[in-house]
């Protein structure tokens, strides 16, 4: 039987179902999408499974050495900035109220926002899904007869695939963020929420600008600076032309109605500024309610994205201010599977995510696989739990099933997330929710082993024997602390790779023993015992 | 019904067959600093972080303003100025023959106007030393957007007074305004987007040069 991270390719026979079947939206004809295929239909759901998509990055040694530095290097400036900050978890544990009590008011919120918006000028939409957005912008564009916007790097308007949509019907969404440029003359799919060109180097690049900037400057240098430079000028007419601009929004403040954009390169305050017209698509879940919360995430945000203490640039603004920025607003309040997934009492909490990336940067699976991997544009570890949940893919017929099993479980995306959300817990719930959606026919071993590992999982006493087990993984490890001969079925996963050994000590030790010596919990970091995820993202950076 | 109506009922739906727990929000957090804002440890806390951005600092007195703006404008042949700046500022920015060019809510410079202009002096409102953050909220005297935004070289006088050391005393004041048009500047535009080498000025201004009066 053949399996990948041990998630076994026979169950589709089981089931009944081909393993890869084209799912309504994916186009092209390889297993997974890949550069140069034209651009799937379907962003949240672009190519196949889990597995698959993996199976074609790993063979893709550039870009796993890209990616590999690239996420050392964020993952050492993050932590450096973090330690900083005495507050770190009195911010997350804020953070992580605050979005729990925005999610329990949503709908008062949401029409808070609606009424604080309209009442500075601004007009606001409510679409309810990609198709729905797309018109409404659409039809805005329309009505100003334009052939040309300017774009701020936001994931929810990749997420509708609006630049496609637009495309089709003759309107050009240039790409403003140096990133998203690079992704989009590339025609490549972004790998990254935060740093979508990260699986590039320079040299390929300067390959992209050569090739597809039409006023590229001669002789460009493999240079980062040079690179950015020639960015510049090519989209300084744009921003001076532009007639309208569309973004995103960081954070929308209901008791204000104020949006925000946090970005670095001035590309966002051009289109925010510039234009006569801005339109903001934005999920419902992107709220807060009062502006003093926002001192929180300015303050989580940055650090745990790019490990700056703060971005160079924030924008806030609420409607139309008269004679300064665009004079007209559209708000576009977006649900596209977000309703949906917030009935799930337990996986709504991905929900809470702000977009930060510090996910993805710890997670050993995205860091040897990559972004391409996951086939949809929400990758890594928040990917795992909020594509299958947006998307309601639980049957073993959709490739995105298997994203909840791309995951190691060992924690560091659970401890690295500034607003505390339990990843690891979200993604064993959804395999147990997989396991049941798919009963019938002769139980496969994955079911048996599913119905296992959830029972264990659901118990607390039963976890932590299970976790005493996992440290003889340790001696399996031996000095390098690498498992490189396992059996099956891990043994699919490390075929490809070594795994970490498990950490010396579990959490639950760490945290039993901090809390009988009467230490905050919060004081981990002055302790030498480190918790089992921030142990064993240390240890990948070796 | 329409898309409104349906996404508010699914939503409601969603919580109604099971609630969200609505946590009380601690705020434990550091609200203040141990420093009284404007005080010689903020103050040095803050020109670190600016120059860690690739930002210039200079520090002066009330009478010094003057000179360190036309210092910094050295070479420059046109300087932009919202309509409330202090007089006495743009006529620093005009001197050695420069062009002073003002702009307004009322009276807007074009797109074309400020790309053609080398530089902009603006006032701000207050500053954050904890993470190296200067703010603007549109007042007269710091004009509106896009002026901060389009010439290459920006110069901003911040009073030392109004430096804060922590981000929630900085929104305490901004709240006074909460709609204004809000910008927060750390440092000059910058990119890390190629294998994350940090390049200075991208799209915005190139160059950030702080006068901090105390
Ligand atoms: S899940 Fe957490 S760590 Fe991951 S992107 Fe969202 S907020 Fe950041």
């Amino acid at each position: 039987m053949s399996t990948f991270l041990g998630i076994p390719k026979v169950l589709s026979k089981i089931t009944g179902a081909p393993a890869t079947k084209a799912e309504p939206g994916v186009r092209g004809t390889h297993h997974q999408w890949v550069n140069g295929d034209p651009i799937p239909e379907n962003t949240l759901r672009w190519g196949a499974s889990f597995p698959e998509g993996a199976e074609v990055t790993l063979k893709n040694t550039q870009m796993r050495k890209n990616l590999g530095y690239a996420t050392t290097t964020i993952r050492n400036k993050r932590n450096a900035r973090v330690e900083e900050m005495p507050d770190w978890q009195d911010l997350r544990n804020a953070a992580s109220q605050i979005k729990s009590s925005t999610m329990s008011r949503l709908p008062e919120l949401l029409v808070q926002m609606e009424e604080n918006v309209k009442a500075h000028g601004g007009i606001v939409h409510w679409a309810r899904d990609a198709k729905e957005a797309n018109e409404i912008i659409y039809s805005i564009l329309q009505e100003k007869q334009v052939t040309e916007v300017v774009k701020v790097k936001s994931m929810v308007t990749q997420e509708i695939n609006m630049n496609e949509y637009l495309a089709e019907r003759g309107i050009d969404a240039f790409e403003t963020d140096l990133a998203e440029l690079i992704v989009q003359l590339g025609k490549d799919m972004p790998s990254h929420i935060v740093v979508p060109a990260i699986h590039r180097n320079r040299a390929e690049i300067k390959e992209i600008f050569e090739r597809e900037m039409e006023d590229a400057p001669e002789h460009l240098e493999a240079d980062p600076r040079a690179l950015a430079m020639a960015a510049r000028a090519h989209l300084r007419a744009k921003f001076l032309k532009a007639k309208v601009a569309i973004s995103g929004s960081n954070m929308m403040v209901a008791d204000t109605g104020a949006l925000s954009v946090y970005e670095s390169e001035g590309n966002g305050r051009m289109c925010l500024t510039l234009p006569e017209t801005l339109i903001s698509v934005v999920g419902i879940e992107k709220m807060v309610p009062s502006y003093e919360d926002i001192e929180v995430f300015s303050q989580l945000l940055p650090r745990s994205a790019t490990g700056e203490r703060m971005n160079p640039y924030t924008s806030f603004w609420t409607g139309v201010t008269p004679g300064d920025g665009p004079q007209e607003f559209h708000l576009i309040l977006l649900d596209n599977g977000r309703s949906k997934t917030l009935a799930n009492a337990v996986g709504r909490e991905a929900l809470n995510c702000i977009r930060c990336g510090a996910c993805m940067n710890v997670c050993p699976v995205y860091e040897h696989v990559g972004g391409h991997a996951y086939n949809s544009v929400y990758p890594g570890p928040i990917g795992a739990i909020l594509t299958p949940q947006l998307l309601d893919g639980r049957d073993h017929h959709d490739p995105v099933h298997t994203l909840p099993y791309a995951s190691t479980l060992c924690g560091a995306c659970g401890d690295a997330c500034p607003v505390k959300i339990d990843i690891p817990g979200i993604l064993v719930h959804l395999r147990h929710e997989i396991t049941e959606r798919n009963r019938g026919g002769i139980p496969s071993g994955w079911d048996i082993g599913m119905k296992v590992s959830s029972k264990v999982m659901g118990n607390g006493k039963l976890w932590g024997t299970a976790e005493k087990a996992a440290k003889l993984g340790r001696i399996v490890a031996g000095k390098d602390e690498r498992i490189s001969n396992v059996p099956w079925p891990v043994s699919a996963w490390t075929r490809n790779k070594d795994i970490p050994a498990p950490p010396a000590r579990s959490f639950r030790d760490w945290l039993a023993d901090e809390e009988k010596a009467g230490h905050e919990p919060t004081k981990a970091k002055a302790t030498p015992a480190k918790p089992a995820g921030a142990h064993a993202a240390k240890k990948e950076e070796n | 019904m329409g898309a409104r109506e349906d996404i508010l009922a699914a939503v409601r739906g969603a919580l109604k067959d099971s609630p969200y727990p609505t946590p009380e929000v601690e705020r434990n957090y550091r609200m203040e600093g141990t420093d009284a804002p404007g005080s010689e440890p903020v103050i040095a806390d803050m020109i670190e972080k600016l120059e860690d951005y690739n930002a210039v600092v200079v520090r002066t007195n009330e009478a010094g303003i003057e000179d360190v703006i036309a210092d910094f404008l050295k070479g420059l042949n046109s300087v932009v100025v919202p309509h409330g700046l202090k007089d006495s500022w743009k006529e620093a920015a005009g001197r050695d023959g420069r062009t002073v060019r003002e702009d307004s809510r009322e009276a807007n410079l074009t797109h074309k106007e400020l790309d053609e202009t080398d530089a902009v002096v603006t006032a701000s409102r207050v500053a954050i030393s904890l993470s190296g953050t200067i703010i603007l909220d549109g007042e007269p005297d710091q004009g509106r957007r896009a002026i901060t935004l389009v010439p290459d070289t920006h110069v901003v006088v911040l009073r030392a007074s109004d430096v804060y050391p922590t981000v929630p005393q900085a929104v305490r004041i901004l709240s006074e305004n909460p709609t204004r048009p809000t910008t927060w500047i750390a440092g000059p535009s910058a990119t890390a987007d190629i294998e994350l080498v940090r390049v200075a000025g991208v799209h915005g201004p190139r160059n950030l040069r702080v006068v901090i009066v105390d």
